[in-house]
């Protein structure tokens, strides 16, 4: 399903940010990949849909070498790959329905994206989505009226649209209070099991990983120095992967390198 | 226990830290206002002799003089025509050449390309640029549109720019990573979050080429502004003094509606 080899980013002339990943998705389940802030959680999975440029090494998503596609093969690529965000990344002055008709935009022609004139089967998978995730209520609401968890759960919407054969979520649950970040967690976790989706989440609190996940990345630094079952994510474990990094925070913010804003602009890709 | 507490003195620190530095400036900045006043020609036999001819002037144009109305509507109906179609279409150009001009949207050589446009477009006054349109095309209502749709382009395009490069990037990020291209983009991520400023910035071009349609009819350009200049040739102050009592009210009204809009949308 998802197949990396060796692979390196660095940022400009920085320090490698990845050095040298090597891993592999199966098949469907909840994969969670912990490490502290810095240690490249956000560039690793925006390597996956191409938001990030890798520096070197292979990135195959369901049989598709995605690291040497550009234009329309890029933009086709990606529509396979649902993301999440932690700020979710909604567009504010939309609609909650047009926020998650965007889901589609790989698929339709610009004049319909323009004029908002989705294909009917968008459409009913849309409200049908919308019902699943119980914001049936919400359809022609702003989405910056809506609540944290509210807000999420379009996003989750959104990146279910594309129909992905496989869904990426960057520190979804790090915008929100506990309660709220655990039903979100869950909610994940059901949709990848009703849809038998693979899903790679970036986390930050150590017990949801271990609670939701079938299977935990550690890494530290840009490698990958823990891999395995969230049965087997032992105390042990967990200090080999925050050692020394105590005090960058748990719940800190990412640091600037790491949030991966890629400002060669949006033209090229 | 307790030890007497010391006292300490604050002041607030100075702009300027060394000291040499600071009072050379104040030196310099009075002794060059010296300098200017004192080498600047103020004639003051010449104006002593024009004041009774500004008191002259200013007597002749009261009563204001409305009876020529018919010459007044047309001057402004004229102006009023220039200021909507010169923002409609300096606004329409204004938005492509802002996206080229956005350094975080597009690629460096379009980056500057967008940016020379704009900074051409706002080099000169518009009186300047009217003066060069009227050469070109003639006396008259399209060197007025055309000074002030480069006027637009200018002011709307470079506000527009820096507000299209203040966007929210995780929208775009998020935009992108559906499979989305670069116009798609443009219409899901970018335009819902400047729409307010657009529309505001719009509305008070079109306030500003009102204001901007009165200047260049002076060097004739069309508009109001050539009906003032001839009525102060012919030394018909009382009808100009009309005229300038029109516009104020005019940019009154005008700056209300528009006020009011850009609060509404805000």
């Amino acid at each position: 399903m998802l197949k990396i080899t060796d692979l390196t980013k660095r940022y400009g002339n920085g320090e490698l940010v990845l050095k040298g990943l090597n891993f592999e998705i199966e098949g469907p389940g909840l994969t969670a990949i912990i490490g502290s802030s810095g240690a490249g959680k956000s560039t690793l999975l925006r390597c996956i849909n191409r938001l990030v440029e890798p520096t070197s090494g292979r990135i195959v998503v369901d049989g598709v070498d995605v690291t040497t596609l550009r234009g329309r093969r890029l933009r086709h690529s990606r529509r396979a790959i649902g993301m999440i965000f932690q700020g979710f990344n909604l567009i504010d002055r939309l609609s909650v329905m047009e926020n998650v008709l965007s889901g589609r935009l790989g698929y339709v022609s610009f004049a319909q994206a323009l004029t908002r004139r989705y294909p009917q089967d968008d459409v009913d998978r849309a409200f049908s989505l919308l019902e699943r995730v119980g914001l049936q209520d919400y359809v022609n609401k702003r989405a910056d009226t809506l609540s944290g968890g509210q807000r999420q759960r379009v996003g989750v919407v959104r990146a279910l649209m594309q129909e992905p054969k496989i869904l990426l979520a960057d520190e979804p649950t790090a915008s929100l209070d506990p309660k709220t970040s655990q039903q979100i967690m869950s909610l994940t976790r059901e949709l990848s099991d009703e849809l038998s989706l693979p899903v790679l989440v970036n986390i930050h609190n150590v017990h949801q990983a271990k609670e939701f996940s079938d299977r935990v990345v550690g890494l530290r630094y840009g490698t990958i120095i823990f891999d395995g079952t969230a049965a087997e994510l032992d105390d042990d474990a967990l200090d080999r992967i925050y050692e020394g990094t105590a005090g960058r925070g748990e719940q800190g913010e990412e640091p600037v390198d790491d949030m991966a804003i890629d400002t060669r602009g949006v033209a090229p890709s | 226990m307790s030890t007497p507490r010391p006292r300490r003195t604050w002041r607030k620190p100075p702009a300027i830290a060394n000291p040499v530095l600071r009072y050379s400036v104040f030196v310099l900045v009075f002794a060059y206002l010296y300098w200017a006043i004192a080498s600047l020609p103020f004639n003051w036999d010449r104006i002593v002799q024009g004041l009774p001819r500004a008191v002259r002037i200013f007597g002749s144009a009261f009563p204001p003089e409305f009876a020529r109305s018919q010459l007044m509507i047309s001057g402004f109906t004229e102006s009023i025509q220039m200021a909507i179609i010169a923002t409609l279409v300096g606004v329409a150009i204004s938005i492509p050449v802002a996206i080229m001009a956005a350094r975080t949207i597009s690629p460096r050589p379009v980056y500057l390309l967008g940016r020379g446009i704009i900074i051409l477009a706002r080099s000169f006054h518009p009186v300047i640029v009217a003066i060069i349109f009227v050469k070109a095309v003639g006396f008259g209502a399209l060197a007025g549109i055309l000074t002030l749709v480069l006027y637009s382009l200018g002011f709307v395009g470079k506000l527009l720019a820096e507000a299209i490069e203040e966007v929210d990037y995780g929208q775009i990020e998020a935009i992108r990573a559906s499979g989305a291209g670069f116009l798609k983009i443009l219409v899901y991520a970018v335009f819902p979050q400047i729409l307010p400023r657009q529309v505001g910035l719009s509305i008070y071009q079109l306030d500003s080429n009102l204001r901007a349609s009165a200047v260049v009819g002076v060097v004739g350009a069309g508009g109001i502004g050539g009906t003032l200049m001839n009525a102060f040739r012919r030394f018909d102050y009382d009808f100009a003094f009309a005229i300038l009592i029109v516009l104020i009210g005019i940019i009154l009204v005008s700056e209300g509606i528009s006020g009011r809009i850009r609060r509404g949308i805000a």
